[in-house]
C-alpha cells in the first residue's frame, strides 16, 4: 500500500491543476454543509440558551413564535402594544412571583433600546438560570441613566459615564434624535451571549419622559414567574381567554419547539442541497479521474511492467479517489469552522445568532467518514475500468 | 550454469475464444544469451513477450522461465515473478510522467524486494551508477523531470531501469524504432554492455533486421510460430 500511496500522491501532483479544482469543488460543497449544519445546531443553542427561568411572555394577541421572536430576541416589531391595566393585574396576582416589564421601540446607533424595571437585572435568567451580572457599575438608579450590553459597550468604548443619545425608531440611523434626551451610562453588563449584550436599558420611566408623557402608553410585553410551576398553565390560559385585552402568554421552551417546527422544514431542505451539492462535488471528481484514465493507461502499463498486479492499479485509483475527496473534505470542514467563526460577530449584530466557538465535532467526522465512503463507492468505477484494462491491456498499450 | 533461461514447449495462444495466434512448438534461449527476435507487426510477437513476461497465460503447452513454468502459477505469482526476474523495455512511453528520472529507474525497486535486495549497496547508487554508465550523468539529471528528456534518454532512462537489481531476462520490444540511427547504435552498445555485466539475457524484438550481426542469435517469428502472419490477430 505504501508505494502505492505515493505513487498516488505524485500523480496526483502532476494532474495538480485539476486536481486542485476538483478538491476545491468538493471542499466548497462540504463547508457548505457542515456551514448550514454548524447555523442549524448553533442557532438552536444560541436560541435555546437566551431565556430560561421565565415562566411566561405576554405581550398582544400575536403568534407565539412572533411574540417569543421580538420579545426575547428583539427579531421582527411587536403588532401591538399591550396596557399597563393588563400588566398591573398579572403582577398584583398572588400567584405571580415577579414580573419584568419590556418596552422596545427606540435605538442607539442601530442598537435596540429596552425601557424596563430594576426587577429585569434580578429576574432574567439565560443559559442554565445564570443572572445578569455586572461587570461595571450598576442597575439605573435615576431617568438619566443607563445600563449597557457587554457588546454596545465594546463596540464604541462607552464606560461609566459617557453620555449617549438615543433616536426613536430601530433603524440605523434615527430620523429625529430625542438629542434634549442624553443618557449616562450607569452599568455595564457582563458578556452573555445572548441579544442582552446587544441592548441598551434605561428606565421605563425614561423612556416616557423622552416621548413626552408621564407614562409609557404600553408595554411592549412581560415576562412572569409564577411562585408555583403548577399554576404557569393555568395562567397562561387565564390570560389566552382575557376578555378585556386581546393577549397572548406563552411558555418559552413550548414557543421555542414551535419554531424549531417551522424552522424544521426549511432545515431539512437546505441539509437536503447541500447534501446533493456534494454528490454533485463528487461526480466532479469522478469526472475528472475518469477523464484522466484514457491518458494514463500507459502509466498503468509501465507500473504492470515493473511487476505491478493488476489489483495494485486498482488501488492506485481509489487511493487516488479517497486522497481527493479526504483533502476536500478536511478543507470544507475547516473552512466552515473559519468562516463562521470570522461571521460571529456579523451574525449576532445581524441576526441576533450567537454561536458559541466550537471546534470540528462528531457531525463533522461523521461528514468526512461519509464523503471519504462515499468517494471510495465512487472510485470503484475508475479503479474497476483500469483494473479491467490491466487484465486486457497487458503490456501493449491498445490505444 | 548453462540452462535455459526461457524454454518453450507447444505454446499455443489465443486471445478468448478468437483464431489461434501462437502456436510454438519449441524454443529454447540460453542463460546469458542474446537473442533478437525478427518479424512484421501483427505476427504474433507483442503476444510473446506478454506471455514470457508472465502478463498473458499461455494457452497450452509448458512455458518455463529460469527453471519456473510460468503457466502453473497464478496471475498475481507471474506479476510478482516478472517484477523480480524480468526487466522490460518498452517500444516508447516507458517512462512515468510524474516521477524524476530517478525514481523512474527505482521504479522496480518499489514492487520487488528482490529487485531492490539486489542492488549495491543500495538502489538509488545503483540507480546512479546505472545513470553514469547510460550515459545519463550529468550533475542534475537525477532530479529532472522526465518530461524534459529526449526521446533517446528516455529510452536509456528505461534501458536503466530494466536493468536496475540485475533481473536475469531482460525483454526489449522494438526499443530503438523511435531513434535514428546513431541514437540506435549507441542505445544497443550500452544495452548490450550492461546486459553483459549483468549476465542477463536479452530478448530484443525489432522489424530491423541490420541489427541481427550484433546478438548472439537471430529468430524470425515465422520460423518458430505455426500460426500464418494474416491469421494472427496482434
Amino acid at each position: 500500500m505504501k508505494p502505492l500511496a505515493s505513487l498516488a500522491v505524485r500523480s496526483i501532483w502532476n494532474r495538480r491543476g485539476t486536481a486542485t479544482l476538483t478538491v476545491f469543488a468538493l471542499a466548497v460543497s462540504v463547508m457548505l454543509l457542515t456551514g448550514v449544519e454548524l447555523l442549524r445546531t448553533g442557532a438552536k443553542e444560541s436560541f435555546a440558551r437566551t431565556i430560561s427561568g421565565t415562566d411566561l411572555i405576554v405581550g398582544a394577541r400575536s403568534g407565539p413564535v412572533n411574540l417569543l421572536l421580538y420579545s426575547v430576541f428583539r427579531i421582527g416589531e411587536p403588532i401591538s402594544n399591550l396596557s399597563w391595566d393588563s400588566y398591573r393585574l398579572v403582577e398584583n396576582h398572588p400567584a405571580v412571583a415577579w414580573t419584568v416589564p419590556i418596552a422596545l421601540g427606540d435605538s442607539h446607533r442601530g442598537y435596540r433600546v429596552l425601557g424596563t424595571s430594576d426587577d429585569y437585572f434580578s429576574h432574567y435568567r439565560y443559559g442554565e438560570r445564570r443572572p445578569l451580572e455586572f461587570s461595571e457599575g450598576h442597575a439605573f438608579a435615576d431617568e438619566q441613566d443607563a445600563v449597557l450590553g457587554a457588546e454596545v459597550a465594546h463596540a464604541f468604548g462607552y464606560s461609566i459615564g459617557t453620555d449617549i443619545l438615543l433616536s426613536h425608531g430601530i433603524g440605523e440611523v434615527g430620523f429625529h434624535e430625542h438629542e434634549e434626551h442624553g443618557f449616562h451610562v450607569v452599568g455595564i453588563l457582563a458578556p452573555t451571549g445572548t441579544p442582552v449584550d446587544r441592548t441598551v436599558h434605561v428606565s421605563l420611566e425614561a423612556l416616557a419622559e423622552i416621548h413626552g408623557s408621564e407614562e409609557m402608553a404600553g408595554l411592549t410585553a412581560f415576562l412572569v414567574g409564577m411562585k408555583s410551576k403548577d399554576s404557569v398553565l393555568v395562567m397562561q390560559r387565564a390570560l389566552n381567554e382575557y376578555r378585556q385585552e386581546a393577549l397572548t402568554a406563552v411558555i418559552p421552551g413550548v414557543a421555542l419547539q414551535q419554531l424549531w417546527q417551522v424552522v424544521g422544514v426549511a432545515d431539512r431542505a437546505l441539509f437536503l442541497v447541500a447534501a446533493l451539492v456534494v454528490l454533485a462535488g463528487l461526480i466532479g471528481m469522478l469526472a475528472m479521474i475518469l477523464a484522466s484514465m484514457g491518458e494514463r493507461r500507459r502509466e498503468m502499463a509501465v507500473l504492470r511492467a515493473v511487476g505491478a498486479r493488476p489489483v495494485h492499479v486498482f488501488l492506485l485509483l481509489l487511493i487516488e479517489a479517497v486522497l481527493l475527496a479526504a483533502t476536500g473534505a478536511v478543507a470544507g470542514i475547516l473552512a466552515a469552522h473559519f468562516a463562521l467563526a470570522g461571521a460571529a460577530s456579523w451574525l449576532a449584530s445581524r441576526y441576533g445568532m450567537f454561536l458559541s466557538p466550537q471546534g470540528p465535532g462528531l457531525f463533522d467526522l461523521l461528514v468526512a467518514a461519509a464523503v471519504i465512503l462515499a468517494a471510495a463507492l465512487a472510485g470503484l468505477l475508475p479503479a474497476w475500468r483500469a483494473y479491467r484494462n490491466a487484465l486486457t491491456d497487458g503490456l501493449a498499450v491498445r490505444t | 550454469m548453462n540452462e535455459a533461461a526461457l524454454e518453450i514447449s507447444d505454446l499455443r495462444f489465443a486471445y478468448g475464444a478468437g483464431s489461434p495466434v501462437l502456436d510454438i512448438p519449441r524454443l529454447i534461449v540460453k542463460r546469458g544469451e542474446r537473442v533478437l527476435l525478427r518479424g512484421p507487426s501483427g505476427s504474433g510477437k507483442s503476444t510473446l513477450l506478454g506471455i514470457v513476461s508472465g502478463v498473458l497465460a499461455p494457452g497450452g503447452g509448458h512455458v518455463k522461465l529460469l527453471g519456473s513454468d510460468l503457466g502453473a502459477m497464478p496471475a498475481a505469482s507471474r506479476d510478482a515473478f516478472r517484477g523480480d526476474h524480468v526487466g522490460l523495455i518498452f517500444q516508447m512511453f516507458n517512462l512515468l510522467p510524474y516521477l524524476t528520472v530517478l525514481e523512474n529507474i527505482l521504479l522496480p525497486a518499489r514492487f520487488s524486494a528482490c529487485r531492490r535486495d539486489r542492488c549495491s549497496p543500495n538502489p538509488v547508487s545503483e540507480g546512479r551508477r546505472l545513470m553514469t554508465a547510460l550515459g545519463l550523468s550529468g550533475a542534475d539529471e537525477a532530479t529532472r523531470r522526465v518530461v524534459n528528456l529526449s526521446i533517446g534518454q528516455q529510452q536509456r532512462v528505461a534501458a536503466a531501469r530494466a536493468l536496475l537489481g540485475r533481473p536475469e531476462l531482460v525483454i526489449a520490444d522494438e526499443p530503438t524504432s523511435a531513434l535514428d540511427s546513431d541514437l540506435r547504435d549507441s542505445f544497443l552498445q550500452l544495452l548490450m554492455a550492461e546486459c553483459n555485466a549483468a549476465r542477463a539475457t536479452l530478448l530484443f524484438v525489432s522489424h530491423d533486421t541490420s541489427l541481427g550481426p550484433r546478438f548472439d542469435r537471430q529468430l524470425a517469428i515465422h520460423d518458430i510460430n505455426r500460426v500464418r502472419t494474416d491469421e494472427a490477430s496482434a
